[in-house]
């Protein structure tokens, strides 16, 4: 069946009225649901790259903060530095400069912040290895020896952020899945419509000697490939949009760099296949259902 | 070829038809003739498999036609040609391809039936039409075409319900001897009609039973035709 839809049958393709509305119709929603899912990709894809990302890069730092009396700070951050030195697991351990807590400030103070007239704690960031650390360990030696640290793993805030975004993902996905759910219906409609239409056509075919399988296969057939036009057509507007998207920027977060990188510009490709796929299950099962009523 | 075994039909609560029972034998040229409402064209429908008998048997080239599943009955119908009343046409396809719609659905080569599709419609004497629209058609035209598309998978059997109905009597004899050849060809032949007068007619050219639909039942005409 599927390979006489991809071959094609130009003489069964004309004993099959053109129906107007149904054909528009099919076209419009295949198109539409096409450009939809384009961005449902689009946001999932992104979703799963920022998840991967905040997991990967959050997972392998933590942050130490030295909050002490002014004249401690320098002798607590050294004691710090050298307990993380000596701890398995750290790979490395590093002190932020005073222009690197300013610039961490600047987007709540604004640039040019002069930290000596603020009490701000010294923060140091730690870097592990493969291996790991073990923090709770680590919490009790600094807790003795670097009365002024407070360690902060990230787990606490990380967690949910890849929650969130991992959940993101998901929702992409279940769009993608109710799009085509909602393809498949209204292609079905459109075919039912058709077939109701054409119920005479359909009466005097079988009296000539059509096979229910030929005459369902004429309808197949243009509902698939109209499905396929319209989808092709709503995915080249989709990817025309994402392409029109604000690249990926600090400063816009994670709205920016909603598009596709790389491979992952192939998978909007696979949209106009599925959606010939979908229409073409979808009618061919109205017509199946609808010429056995018709018997 | 065609039987008919104690069959009846009924319809909305009422009996049209009951305890028919009849041979088309192959090579037979039957007419099938009574009132109008009598069931002439319900009894035409049995033949051909469009409609199931509520009681006794059809049976058609040996197989039970209550036996038989959909692609079965699609493949009976390509071996018995049906001259409808209403012709029914598919009225978006030229003339040519609508009596080439056996051919088309039975999925021969169009290329290689050009030719034969040709001789057809200059035997019914439509080659001027061939491009025409059905609802561009006259009554006779309609109804040679209709002819045309029955015959052009060369069937067994020719049914023919009122094919003379809606034109004058040079074009009913016209059709008329069209469906005398096809039997001489060897084609089983059964016209519904109520015309007399074609049948008299008929009877002159082609050994013809005569059978009536009177009372729900079949009877053999005798020879007040």
């Amino acid at each position: 069946m599927l390979r006489n839809v991809l071959i094609g049958d130009a003489q069964a393709d004309r004993v099959v009225p053109p129906s107007g509305f149904t054909a528009q119709l099919t076209l419009f929603a295949s198109g539409a649901m096409a450009f939809l899912a384009v961005f449902a990709l689009a946001l999932s894809l992104a979703s799963g790259r920022l998840a991967e990302r905040w997991a990967s890069e959050l997972a392998r730092s933590a942050t130490l903060r030295i909050t002490a009396p002014e004249d401690q700070v320098a002798a607590q951050t050294d004691a710090a530095l050298r307990v993380l030195r000596q701890t398995p697991g750290v790979a490395r351990a590093r002190a932020l400069s005073q222009e690197e807590q300013a610039a961490l400030l600047a987007p709540w103070f604004g640039p040019g912040l002069d930290l000596a007239a603020l009490p701000v704690p010294q923060l140091i960031e730690v870097m592990e290895d493969e291996l790991g650390y073990d923090a709770a360990g680590l919490r009790l030696r600094l807790a003795a020896e670097v009365p002024g640290a407070v360690l902060d793993d990230h787990t606490r805030w990380r967690k949910p952020l890849v929650e969130a975004a991992n959940s993101l993902r998901r929702l992409g996905w279940i769009s993608v899945l109710l799009i085509g759910g909602a393809m498949a219906a209204m292609i079905t409609l459109a075919a039912n419509a058709a077939l109701a239409a054409n119920a005479q056509v359909i009466e005097v075919l079988r009296l000539v000697g059509a096979r229910d399988s030929y005459i369902a296969g004429a309808f197949v057939r243009r509902f698939t490939l109209r499905a396929l036009i319209g989808a092709g057509i709503g995915v080249a507007l989709g990817l025309g949009g994402v392409l029109l998207l604000p690249e990926a920027s600090d400063e816009g977060g994670f709205l920016t760099g909603l598009g596709f990188r790389g491979l992952g510009w192939l998978w909007p490709l696979l949209i106009p296949v599925l959606g010939a796929l979908v229409a073409f299950a979808a009618t061919w099962f109205a017509a199946r259902r609808r010429l056995k009523e018709l018997s | 070829m065609i039987e008919l075994d104690d069959v009846g039909y009924s319809y909305g609560g009422g009996e049209l038809l009951s305890n028919l029972s009849v041979r088309l034998a192959p090579g037979s040229f039957h007419f099938l003739t009574g009132p109008s409402g009598a069931g002439k064209t319900t009894l035409l429908k049995l033949c051909y498999g469009a409609l199931t008998p509520t009681s006794g048997t059809v049976r058609a080239f040996d197989a039970d036609m209550r036996g038989l599943d959909r692609d079965q009955m699609a493949l009976l119908r390509r071996r018995i040609g049906v001259v409808h009343q209403d012709c029914r046409f598919l009225d978006h396809l030229p003339l040519a391809d609508n009596i080439a719609l056996p051919l088309i659905v039975s999925g021969r080569d169009m290329a290689q039936e050009s030719d034969n599709l040709k001789e057809l419609m200059s035997w019914v004497g439509l080659t001027a039409r061939a491009d025409a629209r059905p609802p561009e058609l006259s009554g006779g035209e309609r109804q040679r075409a209709a002819l045309a598309r029955a015959v052009i998978l060369s069937p067994d059997v020719v049914l023919a319900d009122e094919p003379t109905g809606n034109v004058d009597w040079d074009m009913s004899m016209r059709l008329l001897t069209l469906l005398v050849e096809l039997n001489k060809m060897g084609k089983t032949v059964l016209i519904a009609s109520h015309d007399l007068a074609l049948i008299r007619a008929a009877k002159s050219q082609v050994q013809a039973r005569v059978l009536r639909i009177s009372n729900r039942r079949l009877q053999l005409a005798g020879a007040d035709l």
